[in-house]
């Protein structure tokens, strides 16, 4: 669906705004595809995601799933050659379709990262047992990859208990209205 | 002991070098022969690690990922529990990232400073350094601490593994660049360095959860062009490449992945690896005791 023209600018704007990041100064070279480890898990290599904002296809590029396969691994920036912070931009992006409420194409990523802060929230630290046992009920699905949990447990590469900080106060101050 | 010319660096006091350590959850709750080789390492190399009290979570690529507030928060009190005067050593380099841009941001904010000032109720510490782990191979001299230091790897194949540690953000790129110091470390030890294409490409991290083919695909890469390259282990420095290259390899008869810090404590003598070895998905001993890095 295409956005009306004042609404293009400002998705644009507001993204160059928060991150600091220019990304009309993009030349398409695909260096940044090219490089990307993941960029068959994405729909648009990333480079596209920029050109959807510039032709004010707001709503293609919130809904994408490229803004949520991205790890900000940095390979892709360290190889532009107009210096453009790629993941920062996928962060705004990201920030942006949470805050619209737009669907998430990708609610495993979502969930998994939910999840992660659920665990730092109660304990000040990650949880990586119940961060596992958590996102798999909420997929319903606890048997896909079992075997893979299992062969952890037995290497006791998840420990059973977590381990918690003693002033959780500071954590519910950094938390405080979530 | 160590260099002369070293001596005044921050953190040095008579003959030792003191730094406070954050391990982060990693290393702490999971990478428990990578915190214990580690640990035992720097005890060698007479380095005094202090754990810093009470530490947490950095937020890592979650944070990060979703609640930009919370993952400018969580490092900052980290940074607030820094003891003055001494440098802040990262093992992770995930945390090394999300720790050290959150404090230059703090740092050259005068609005985020008085913000971190007021929450944490303390002056922000203008001086403080924090250092990665490679970063102590400037600061001592590994040879000083052992007879014959390059016949300790006996010639193992070696493949480095640093993962996207070195494709720093643009906001750290003017900053320490760690390239090459697996390579020159474990060369200066007797190791045999074998370069191949995916050195630095990323691991998969947390979509190792969230879409494991995707991160089954970049590790079988990784994994099957150090083969390729006839290393006989990978190398790396950080806790979670190291969880994914083990737990998503699916080539078939893998070579062992090997922490960094394992191999600089078996170099100094340290003999724990009875404790770390099982705690591997691809057993080491075999190809050590080939090696002759092992006897029992
Ligand atoms: S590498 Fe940079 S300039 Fe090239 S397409 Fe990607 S973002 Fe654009
Ligand atoms: S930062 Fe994101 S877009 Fe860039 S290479 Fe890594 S995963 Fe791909």
């Amino acid at each position: 669906m295409k956005m009306k023209r004042e609404e293009q600018q400002t998705l644009s704007e507001e993204i160059k705004e928060n991150s600091g990041i220019n990304f009309n100064a993009c030349l398409h070279c695909q260096s940044c595809a090219n490089g990307c480890p993941f960029l068959e898990g994405m729909d648009f290599p990333p480079n596209a995601v920029f050109r959807l904002i510039q032709l004010g296809m707001d709503e293609e590029a919130l809904n994408c799933s490229t803004i949520w396969i991205c790890v900000g691994c940095n390979t892709c920036s360290s190889a532009c050659p107009m210096a453009i912070d790629i993941p920062s931009v996928m962060d705004g992006l990201r920030q942006k379709a949470l805050k619209t409420g737009i669907k998430i194409p990708e609610p495993d990523i979502l969930s998994f990262h939910e999840e992660v802060l659920n665990t730092v929230k109660k304990y000040g630290r990650t949880h990586k047992l119940e961060i596992m046992m958590r996102y798999k009920l909420r997929r319903m699905d606890l048997l896909s990859d079992m075997g893979m949990g299992l062969k952890m447990l037995k290497k006791r590469k998840l420990d059973l208990m977590p381990s918690k900080i003693q002033d959780i106060k500071a954590i519910d101050k950094i938390f405080k209205d979530k | 002991m160590t260099k002369s010319s070293k001596i005044n660096k921050a953190g040095h006091e008579s003959g030792k070098l003191k730094f406070s350590f954050f391990p982060g959850c990693s290393l702490k709750a999971s990478g428990h022969e990578n915190t214990d080789s580690l640990l035992k390492f720097c005890d060698m190399v007479n380095i005094e690690l202090t754990e810093l009290d009470d530490w947490n979570c950095c937020g890592s690529s979650s944070a990060h990922s979703i609640d930009h507030e919370v993952a400018k928060l969580l490092p900052m009190r980290n940074i607030s529990l820094a003891p003055k005067g001494i440098p802040l050593l990262i093992a992770c380099p995930s945390c090394m990232i999300r720790m050290k841009s959150t404090y230059l941001k703090i740092k050259n904010d005068p609005i985020l400073k008085k913000e971190y000032e007021t929450l944490w109720e303390k002056p922000f510490d203008e001086d403080l350094e924090i250092i990665h782990f490679f970063e102590i191979f400037e600061r001592i001299n590994l040879e000083d601490y052992m007879d014959e230091p390059d016949k300790k790897l006996k010639k193992i194949k070696i493949a480095p593994y640093y993962g996207c540690m070195l494709s720093m953000p643009p906001d750290l790129r003017h900053e320490k660049n760690y390239y090459g110091i697996i390579e020159e470390t474990l060369s200066k030890l007797g190791g045999d360095i074998i370069s191949y294409g995916y050195s630095n490409m990323c691991c998969g991290t947390y979509l190792s959860a969230a879409k494991p083919e995707l991160a089954e695909n970049v590790v079988n890469k990784i994994v099957s062009q150090a083969m390729e390259a006839k290393a006989e282990c990978i190398v790396t420095a950080c806790s979670m490449c190291h969880l994914n290259l083990e737990i998503r390899c699916t080539v078939k008869d893998p070579i062992p992945v090997l922490h960094f810090s394992e191999l600089l404590s078996m170099a100094l003598g340290v003999e724990d690896h009875k404790k770390w070895f099982p705690r591997h998905i691809v057993d080491p001993v075999p190809l050590l005791k080939k090696r002759g890095l092992l006897s029992s």
